[in-house]
């Protein structure tokens, strides 16, 4: 797969769905093509996160260990799949591990570059700044809706 | 050493100064004879004065002994007429020519010869002077000092210790021959010619001690201009750190002003002797035109007398001049011996015997190791060690605690014998310590301290360094380099050097407990290992080379490590998306287009990596194949894509650097040229431009870049110029690379890269550490692990040690004392720059070697001397008490407080 193909992956991600082109083909060739066999973990639950992974290819699990040391799989991904990208905009431990179930292909986008681009170009921090205030929003939107939900619920119940 | 240079020079080389002497007073009778010829030839030959023709020659060569005439030619009779006597004559003049030059050529080597080895017996005195100074005089006197010292300053005492004394000798002699011809001749005029004398010797040294005084303070000055830029070197991390770059120079810019200062004073000094003197010499002359003259017009003189004079003071000149020059050598000369001696003998400095005497007897230490009432004040005469008495036995463990001023690294230095005390003794097993040499303290005990040096070299080199005190066993040697070392000692005694073969075997194998090479190899193998190093020696030698001639069967159990990886490859497709072999007929995606092409290793600087696009001979191989268009339209389409990526970003921005084919100054010309060229044609373009468009598909690696420009077909036209490249390589070119062959271990590649043959594949996950495991397995798998870390003990360590870490410093300087099994051993903090967990390691281990030895031990924290026999407290310089750690924290209020402050 050649770079323009990637750039092509990098644009259907809603966070990058914005950004001019060529600032995606710096982005994708600044990154590392990253394989992982069947069985590998991309990352590990509780670890700092330092790069967020775009699926090109092959399938993952993700992996949520509870409070009592038990594994539970609460999604599998595949192509065209972002994660850890919540990484590479501020400093949490990862909330969960990925595991490859078969051979995945990934772009690492690591959070030390992509903080390096966002800074030589601001458009880009606006178009992702918009992005993230539309996901705000959503939220707003949808804790609005559990709200009233549960207060139904207390309602009803009570 | 001899207060004088003078003193000096005649207690090392009387003899040859005699000689010199002697054979300057032969060749002056010769000299003479020389000036004496052309005058006989134009009065006599071509004149006739005061000959008749045909000339009885017995008659004339005659010598006059006691009024009687003795015919030279004895009883022959022989004459000559005017044109077979002129070119006699002339044939005289030439063996005489001869005769002088060959005086000169023969003195002047033995003048320069003589120079030379004084100066090499002068140098290697002060060198060894150094070795033998006590350790606080280097506090305040830095290697910038004692640098030039050594090399620059005592450099023209060679060439003025040939001189010290046949010159003044000869010209001096040269002088009376003339003046004595003078005197003889008319003793009037010879006086007036040499009127003047007397005063340029009064005046002359005069104006010379004024010269002398401002050579000393120059000399001083470049001295301390030299301290400061050895210091800027060592501290320069600092100034950067604090950007004092313009107070480091202004200091600098300063001392050259006063330099300069010195230097304009001299010139003014010195020129005005060279006036004075060139002055005063005229005067002669002026003398001679104007009284002489004057007494001639009157009559009372005649004009010959007056010719006689003028030419008589002008013979005069040249000697006189050589000794007055003579005179301003020997002023410098002086000048910097004095100022060089007189830093050479400290106070307290050992004697030359202490180093160079073998004991009779260096077995094992015996008894105990008692200190009486140890001092040692520091250079404001404040007690670091006031009056430690204490009584160690050589087969107990001692910790040393303290805080960090409390003495305790000087009482380690004390022991080892490294210091001298200012007061109180020291003695081993009854033998008193002062006594001893330092044959049996650097070998019997051992001392490492913080900051342990470590020399530039290989791992191995100072691994051993310990067990290198004398050569052992003589270099075999052949008939010529027999000579040479017959020359060689002869000149280290003529030069009073050392004489010891620096090529002989000097590795005290039995200090070591080992037979041999081979078996030290393993038992320093075994100290690195005790001390933690010996992984790290094992990637060294993963990196390091091998020779395949000498080392045939390394070479070929890595062959079979190669074998045994590609069968693994072979067997396990996870491991073959990891590397790409090298294969002859294949292309390979994770190597770079120029990798692809010459499939092989650059040897010299040839076929470099970087400059692969300029050489003649690759640029033809791609004109062969037909490539030169195809590389251009890559070169062309890499050349936009990076300027579409990178032309927004700012020139100094580090992406560049990671990841861009251009750099940031090229961009903006590489812009200019592809908006001028036209894509369709683009061998239109000018040479340079074409050069620099084909120059970057050579760093294309498909497998990294991705840009999707190698194809199929541009993969075999790669494949065929390979083919091309190594078949039609010119016989000059064969050795500068060295091709990749499945079958053959690769002298210019590491072991790592020999074993693998190929490349780690870019985009697998964890790829370097699963390739370094798989390389582990099969290197194990063929034994190799020793034989590998040995090629390690070849790491170069580079200057000081650099190129290993403070902590691997450490441990080597810890490995190498180890190795040498000394008595007693002491460390001092020696183990600071490591973790705390490889610093707990390296203790169990010594303890536990050292039981029922002597290991002595300044540890940095209290704590750490729990597992001792027997702990010593120091504080303030003074051992407050010792015992056992277990009773002493317990009832020992300031161990406790070192406890709780951890």
């Amino acid at each position: 797969m050649s770079l323009n193909e990637e750039v092509e992956l990098l644009r259907s991600i809603p966070l990058f769905a914005n950004i001019e082109p060529s600032k995606l083909k710096l982005l994708a060739f600044t990154s590392e093509r990253l394989a992982f066999q069947e069985g590998q973990s991309l990352f590990q639950q509780g670890d700092m996160g330092d790069a967020a992974y775009l699926v090109v290819d092959g399938t993952a699990d993700v992996i949520i260990e509870g409070p009592d040391g038990g594994k539970l799989t609460v999604a599998q991904i595949g192509r065209n799949a972002f994660v850890g990208e919540i990484a590479i905009l501020c400093d949490v431990p990862r909330t969960a591990t990925i595991t490859a179930t078969a051979k995945l292909d990934t772009l690492r986008i690591s959070k030390d570059l992509f903080f390096r681009l966002v800074n030589e170009f601001p458009t880009m921090a606006v178009e992702i700044m918009r992005e993230l205030a539309h996901r705000q929003e959503q939220t707003n939107l949808q804790l609005t809706e559990a709200n009233r939900r549960l207060r139904e619920l207390e309602s009803s119940g009570g | 050493m001899e207060k004088t240079i003078y003193g000096y020079v005649w207690r090392f080389s009387r003899q040859q100064q005699v000689t010199m002497t002697l054979m300057s007073a032969a060749s002056l009778p010769f000299l003479y004879l020389f000036y004496e010829i052309p005058k006989t030839i134009i009065n006599e030959a071509f004149q006739g004065i005061g000959v008749d023709f045909p000339l009885n020659l017995s008659e004339k060569l005659t010598f006059n002994v006691m009024g009687q005439d003795i015919p030279l030619l004895g009883p022959f009779e022989m004459s000559l007429d005017q044109v077979p006597y002129l070119f006699s004559l002339c044939a005289l003049f030439l063996v005489l020519v001869g005769i002088n030059q060959g005086f000169k050529y023969i003195i002047n080597v033995y003048k320069g010869l003589t120079g030379e080895r004084m100066l090499r017996r002068l140098r290697f005195e002060l060198y060894g002077r150094v070795l033998r100074f006590p350790l606080p005089t280097f506090r305040k006197m830095s290697q910038g000092e004692i640098i030039p010292m050594i090399t620059a300053e005592v450099e023209p005492l060679g060439g003025f210790i040939g001189d010290a004394f046949s010159l003044p000798a000869f010209q001096g002699g040269y002088l009376a021959t003339i003046l004595a011809f003078l005197f003889m001749q008319d003793w009037r005029m010879a006086a007036a010619a040499v009127a003047l004398y007397p005063l340029q010797l009064w005046l002359i040294p005069k104006l010379q001690r004024k010269v002398n005084l401002l050579g000393k303070e120059r000399v001083a000055r470049v001295r301390r201009l030299s301290d400061k830029i050895g210091e800027t070197v060592q501290g320069v991390q600092e100034t950067h750190a604090h950007d004092t770059s313009n107070f480091v120079l202004t200091d600098f810019a300063n001392q050259l002003f006063w330099i300069y200062g010195v230097r304009e004073r001299i010139y003014r000094q010195k020129f005005v002797i060279k006036f004075l003197n060139n002055s005063i010499q005229q005067l002669g002359p002026f003398a001679f035109y104007s009284i002489g003259g004057y007494f001639v017009i009157q009559g009372d003189l005649e004009i010959g007398t007056v010719i006689a004079a003028i030419a008589a003071h002008k013979d005069l000149a040249a000697p006189w001049k050589e000794l007055l020059n003579y005179y301003q050598m020997q002023a410098d000369a002086s000048i910097k011996y004095d100022q060089v001696v007189s830093q050479f003998g400290p106070a307290g400095m050992r004697g030359p015997d202490y180093q160079l005497i073998e004991p009779s007897n260096l077995s094992p230490l015996e008894g105990e190791l008692t200190a009486t009432n140890l001092t040692l004040n520091d250079d404001q005469d404040v007690a670091v060690v006031d009056g430690v008495s204490l009584r160690l036995a050589l087969d107990k463990r001692y910790a040393i605690v303290g805080s960090g001023g409390s003495g305790k690294e000087e009482l380690t230095l004390l022991l080892a014998r490294l210091l001298d005390p200012d007061n109180g003794n020291l003695s081993l097993g009854g033998d008193d310590g002062a006594i001893l040499s330092e044959a049996v303290t650097g070998r019997r005990i051992t001392h490492v301290g913080a900051a342990a040096f470590v020399f530039a070299g290989t791992i191995a080199d100072n691994l051993f360094l310990g067990l290198k005190h004398r050569p052992l066993v003589a270099a075999e040697m052949d008939g010529a380099a027999a000579r040479h070392r017959d020359v060689y000692v002869d000149e280290a005694r003529r030069s009073g050097n050392i004489e010891y073969d620096p090529d002989a075997d000097w590795i005290d194998y039995a200090a070591a407990g080992v037979e041999d090479a081979a078996a030290l190899c393993r038992a320093g193998a075994a100290a690195l290992k005790r001390i933690g190093m010996d992984e790290e020696v094992y990637q060294f030698g993963l990196r390091g080379t091998v020779d395949p001639q000498s080392r045939a069967d390394l070479a070929e159990a890595i062959l079979r490590a190669r074998a045994g990886l590609r069968t693994r490859m072979a067997n396990d497709p996870a491991l073959l998306e990891l590397v790409e072999g090298f294969a002859g007929d294949a292309y390979n995606l994770n190597a770079s287009i120029g990798e692809n092409l010459m499939f092989g290793n650059p040897v010299g600087d040839a076929f470099d990596v970087e400059h692969l696009a300029e050489h003649p001979y690759v640029l033809d191989v791609l004109e062969q194949v037909g490539l030169t268009e195809q590389f251009l339209s890559v070169g062309f389409q890499v050349a936009s894509t990076m300027v579409e990526l990178f032309a927004d970003l700012p020139a100094d921005h580090e992406l560049f650097q990671q990841f861009s084919f251009i750099s940031a100054d090229e961009l903006p010309d590489i812009q200019a040229l592809l908006q001028r060229s036209d894509r369709a044609n683009l061998s239109a373009l000018p040479d340079e431009d074409r050069a620099r468009l084909m120059s970057l598909p050579f760093k294309l690696i498909p497998a990294r870049h991705r840009l999707g420009l190698v194809d199929d077909d541009l993969q075999d036209k790669v494949l065929e110029a390979r083919r091309y490249f190594a078949s039609h390589l010119p016989d000059e070119l064969r050795d500068a690379v060295e091709f990749f062959d499945a079958d053959s271990y690769n002298a210019s590649a590491n072991i790592q890269d020999n074993i693998l043959f190929g490349k780690v594949a870019y985009g697998q996950a964890q790829a370097v550490d699963r390739v370094g495991a798989l390389i582990s397995e099969v290197v194990e798998e063929q034994g190799l692990h020793e034989a590998v870390a040995e090629v390690g003990l070849n790491f170069e360590v580079g200057i000081a040690g650099s190129r290993l870490s403070t902590a691997q410093r450490q441990k080597l300087a810890l490995a190498r004392a180890l190795l040498k099994r000394p008595d007693i051993l002491i460390l001092s903090e020696s183990t600071t720059s490591l973790d705390s967990a490889a610093q707990a390691a390296i203790m169990e281990a010594l303890l536990a070697d050292f039981e029922g030895r002597c290991l002595i031990w300044s540890v940095q924290r209290a704590s750490m001397a729990a597992g001792f026999d027997e702990i010593l407290v120091m504080r303030q310089g003074r051992l407050m008490e010792r015992g056992t750690y277990a009773d002493l924290s317990q009832s020992n209020d300031y161990v406790k407080e070192l406890l709780a402050s951890e």
